[in-house]
Formats: structure tokens, C-alpha cells, sequence
């Protein structure tokens, strides 16, 4: 099954929904829960990203019998060192993102850590592409 | 384990939302304004104490499987948060006690850190 959405820069009021319809498709077809919870929880921490730091953006899912993949990619400012913003603590977020709970510097390691696999690309003013994959059968 | 009944006598809170679940019962506390950290957690039968009141709150719990927050410092739920957390089957709590007030009784008379 092959999922879309596109994602507003700055439009904290939808931030979620996405993660939010997957984790409902999830549920239904049976997957374990704490699965769900670990693709769940990195899809909104990298859907809470686009929001956060990105001008628009878009996620594609696809989930098969063995794993759900998901790639999400933006056109923003993108990211000058993706091993720094892999660092806990590090954020480039702005005050209005603070203000809302996020922006500590812990959305991409929470990404690694409830990931199978996770690969960040990204170029200065032009985007960023995060792609992960979490194995359903573990 | 401390019943919703008895976490909103102990803090002194108000039901917002789900008034019906209030008999469900809760084994560990985390107070946190900082979602993301909320979002690292593992835990089941988490109350989340929280002064940051927004939809993100709610949409962290809903993904976070926390199905129950106690707002403190007389932080407002708006409506639009109240419908999200009833489509998630989550009870909202609210008071003006503070977040050190609240961890205080509640740990006194039971609840457990995460860690």
C-alpha cells in the first residue's frame, strides 16, 4: 500500500496528521504495537522537521508485508552537517519551534534510535531527503 | 497504580475530557515541557505531566500511547485539543498547582519515575 502527503512549512496545527493516518493503517491491518509506536514516532519527529524547519515538503509510504519505507523530502534551508545534526542536543531550531516543544537537538537521533534503517541526504538551500525503514516481523 | 480518580483528587485537577475513563489507573509519571523527550519513552500506564498546552501535546501522546495528561499551572485546553485527544481515547486533566507540586504528592503516594 503506497500512502502521500504534502507537508506546510510553519503549519503546526497539522503537524501529525500524517503519522497520525499511518498510525490508524497500522492498527488496522495488525501490526504489533510497539512496532507501530517506534515508525510512528520517527515519522512524526521527521514530519515535525519539514514543519519546523522546512518551506513545504512530502512524505511517501509504503507499506509492505515486511516493512514499512518512508521517504520524506523537503525544499527548505537544508542541512550543513548531517553528522552534527545527528548529535543530541544540537537544533538550529527557531524560538516559535522551541515554544511549541521541540527544537532540542533530539528529533534525528529519536529517528535513528526507532529505526531499522535511516539515511539523511541533504544540500544547503534546497532540501533535505530522510529516508527510513522499519522491519515489521521482529 | 493510582487511579485518574485519585491523581485529580491528589492534584487537585479538573476533568477536561474523558470523564468516563477516570477509573483507569496509572504506574508511572513523567513532567516534562519538552515533547521530544516525552517521545523517547517506553513505557505503558504513563501520566504526563506537562505546563505546555498545545495541539503538538496531544499529538504526541496520541503517537507516544500516552492516554493520559495533566495540564498544571492553569494551562488552558482549547477545543480543537479536547476533540484530538477524544478521538484518541485521552483523558485531560487540568490544574493550578504547579509541575513541582504535582510530581511532589503524586510521587508520595506512589506513582513511579521512568526513570
Amino acid at each position: 500500500m503506497r500512502f502521500e502527503y504534502k507537508i506546510e512549512g510553519g503549519d503546526f496545527t497539522n503537524a501529525g496528521l500524517a503519522s497520525s493516518q499511518i498510525k490508524k493503517i497500522m492498527k488496522q491491518v495488525g501490526i504489533e504495537p510497539q512496532i507501530i509506536k517506534r515508525t510512528v514516532i520517527a515519522l512524526y519527529e521527521a514530519e515535525v522537521n519539514i514543519v519546523a524547519h522546512a518551506d513545504k515538503g512530502s512524505i511517501k509510504i509504503d507499506l509492505e508485508p515486511d516493512f514499512i519505507h518512508m521517504i520524506l523530502e523537503d525544499e527548505g534551508p537544508g542541512i550543513a552537517d548531517i553528522d552534527l545534526a545527528m548529535q543530541k542536543g544540537y537544533s538550529t531550531a527557531s524560538p516559535m519551534v522551541r515554544q511549541m516543544g521541540f527544537g532540542a537537538g533530539m528529533g534525528l537521533p529519536n529517528i535513528k534510535d526507532n529505526t531499522d534503517e535511516l539515511n539523511v541526504t541533504s544540500e544547503v538551500n534546497k532540501g533535505t531527503r530522510v529516508e527510513m525503514k522499519v522491519f515489521l516481523n521482529k | 497504580m493510582l487511579s485518574l480518580n485519585e491523581v485529580a483528587t491528589l492534584t487537585e485537577a479538573e476533568v477536561i475530557c474523558g470523564i468516563e475513563q477516570m477509573k483507569r489507573e496509572v504506574k508511572f509519571g513523567f513532567a516534562s515541557d519538552l515533547l521530544s523527550d516525552v517521545l523517547t519513552l517506553s513505557v505503558d500506564n504513563l501520566l504526563f505531566i506537562t505546563g505546555l498546552s498545545n495541539l503538538q501535546t496531544i499529538r504526541t501522546a496520541e503517537m507516544a500511547d500516552i492516554g493520559q495528561i495533566l495540564f498544571v499551572r492553569g494551562k488552558k485546553v482549547t477545543p480543537e485539543m479536547c476533540a484530538l485527544a477524544k478521538e484518541n481515547n485521552i483523558v485531560l486533566l487540568t490544574t493550578t498547582k504547579s509541575l513541582f507540586y504535582c510530581a511532589g504528592v503524586l510521587r508520595n503516594a506512589g506513582m513511579e519515575p521512568v526513570y
